[in-house]
């Protein structure tokens, strides 16, 4: 210790630090960031005339969020929830089938180079492009229906779960796979007795996941006629329905949530 | 797990009971059922004939997709700037309001377990299933189409998201140390300052930066139902059958997403 210490030079300031350290890159951003926000909200070019019109329909819209009319169009809805869930089980099942090989020959621990670079390419292909835009061009392929909208969902399936499944399996212990190897197992038992069994549980969850997604997409696709709840959706609002339209939420709000907690519930038992 | 013994006294061994194998076994026809069941509901309306006509359909919609119409793209510079506002606005919006909600709903810091905290989660759980293009939907036919009801589309569907991950955050903050800024006296809104919010920062920017990510690729589609952005251009480019245009608009789209996502793990890999 030093024995002579200074007279101290009065309090001494703490300042905690700051997330982003070096001051001038700080200093940027938020400039950077204000210049933008100024530009981008002096773009926005709003019809006020408009919205104080659209007050008078958020009014209705609101309370038909409190009286939803479940019946007089419950035939519509009846079909639109038909078509969605049959979509879903479907594209669900039919996702997983194809996605189960596609993500087994996109795992660089198991499947051949020449195999992982073509299974790669697939789920990148299946991946690019959001449901919607998806399911705009299959609809103008397979025409306007629910078979437009089960293809979509399948294909955003593939995309999803290969790419799980794949990164799954490349973390697998290894020393399970050589254990099984070892007592003269081929290729098919090594991977029914040391990769499945250890990919299977978080598998399970992360279908139930993607059959909420799905369920949750097909109320969109139909807005671009791909068959399903969202097309009873959109005509609900283009005849400015709001009860009708209000009921046809709630029933979507009220599947999804049973689906996320079914999901929640069946990835909790697995875990 | 199973031992079984054969009639010469053999040890066999198998993964599931008999018991076990027979609930599986109802199980997987259980599935099947439902799925033929399903496939068979589905497809009774389908035209077959549109079906197999597919392949021949696809070659004719690629073949006028190709070469796009690069000239077009002088009309794109401004919806891919209203698009970018509406995922970076609206994110900004749902930032806004998340922030308090998540605090509200969180445990550890919610004001009332038992009245607050059960209303809040059901605005975030609300807000959550609800796709944007579907908030988009209602804000056009409320707001009349436009840039304004694509950003409070993407800040509604937004809240649920950043305020449920946010929340989950603040819950697993280290009590300690909120203790020792609470045992120096400081003032609750002190505590918050020093003892909570420099412990959920990192969350919060990459949540933040995560769902901007999202809202970018959402934004690009909004326009689908007229709330502005590349995805009018997409309409109207589709409803003229101006398939050159489509294409064009497809890689632009493709782009700005990739773009994004780069950008999000760069920024990602700064923050952690």
């Amino acid at each position: 210790m030093d024995t002579q210490l200074a007279a101290p030079a009065g309090p001494r300031l703490w300042t905690r630090p700051r997330l982003i350290k070096r001051a001038w890159l700080r200093w940027a951003i938020v400039l950077g960031a204000g210049l933008y926000l100024v530009l981008a909200i002096g773009s926005v070019d709003v019809n006020w005339a408009r919205v104080s019109e659209g007050i008078v329909r958020a009014a209705r819209l609101f309370s038909g969020f409190l009286q939803p009319d479940f019946t007089s169009r419950w035939s519509d809805i009846q079909q639109g929830l038909i078509e969605s869930l049959t979509m879903t089980v479907c594209a669900t099942v039919f996702g997983v089938i194809l996605a189960l090989p596609i993500g087994l020959g996109a795992a660089r621990n198991v499947a051949p180079a020449w195999l992982y670079g073509i299974c790669r390419a697939i789920i990148a292909v299946a991946r690019a492009f959001q449901e919607i835009i998806v399911a705009i061009l299959f609809v103008a392929m397979f025409g306007f229906g629910t078979f437009a909208g089960f293809l979509t969902l399948s294909l955003s399936t593939i995309g999803f779960l290969s790419k799980l499944i794949a990164d799954d399996i490349e973390e697998i212990d290894e020393s399970q796979v050589e254990a099984i190897r070892s007592t003269g197992g081929g290729f098919w038992q090594v991977v029914d007795y040391a990769v499945a069994s250890q990919v299977m549980p978080r598998l399970a969850g992360l279908i139930a996941y993607k059959f909420d997604i799905n369920f949750r997409e097909s109320s969109v696709i139909g807005i671009v006629g791909a068959g399903g709840i969202g097309a009873t959706l959109n005509t609900a609002l283009d005849r400015y329905e709001f009860d009708s339209a209000a009921a046809i939420l709630l029933i979507i709000i009220g599947i999804v949530m049973l689906c996320e907690y079914a999901s929640g519930w069946i990835r909790k038992r697995m875990a | 797990m199973a031992v079984l013994l054969g009639e010469d006294g053999a040890r066999g061994w198998r993964l599931l009971t008999a018991e076990q194998r027979r609930w599986r076994w109802f199980a997987w026809l259980a599935l099947v059922a439902v799925t033929v069941l399903s496939w068979r509901v589905m497809t009774q309306d389908t035209i077959w004939a549109f079906v197999s006509d597919a392949p021949r359909q696809a070659q004719d919609i690629f073949g006028r997709m190709l070469p796009p119409r690069w000239s077009y793209m002088d009309r794109l510079w401004q919806p891919l700037w209203d698009t970018i506002n509406i995922a970076t606005l609206g994110t900004l919006i749902a930032i806004v309001i998340a922030t308090p909600l998540a605090f509200l709903a969180a445990r550890n810091t919610t004001p009332s377990a038992l009245f607050v905290r059960p209303v809040v989660l059901f605005i975030i759980v609300a807000s959550r299933s609800i796709n944007a293009l579907i908030w988009g939907l209602l804000l056009v036919a409320v707001l009349g189409p436009g840039v304004l009801a694509g950003i409070i589309a993407i800040a509604l569907r937004s809240i649920g998201f950043i305020g449920k991950l946010l929340y989950e955050a603040i819950e697993e903050i280290d009590e300690t140390q909120v203790e020792a800024i609470r045992a120096t006296g400081a003032h609750p809104a002190q505590v918050m300052s020093y003892g909570i919010w420099p412990q959920i920062l990192p969350a919060f920017a990459t949540i933040a930066v995560f769902r901007w990510d999202i809202n970018i690729r959402e934004s690009t589609v909004l326009g689908l139902v007229g709330a502005g952005g590349l995805g009018l251009a997409l309409e109207s480019s589709l409803n003229t059958l101006a398939w050159p245009q489509v294409s064009l608009i497809l890689l632009i789209i493709l782009g700005t997403v990739v773009l994004s996502e780069w950008l999000t793990a760069r920024v990602r890999k700064a923050i952690i």
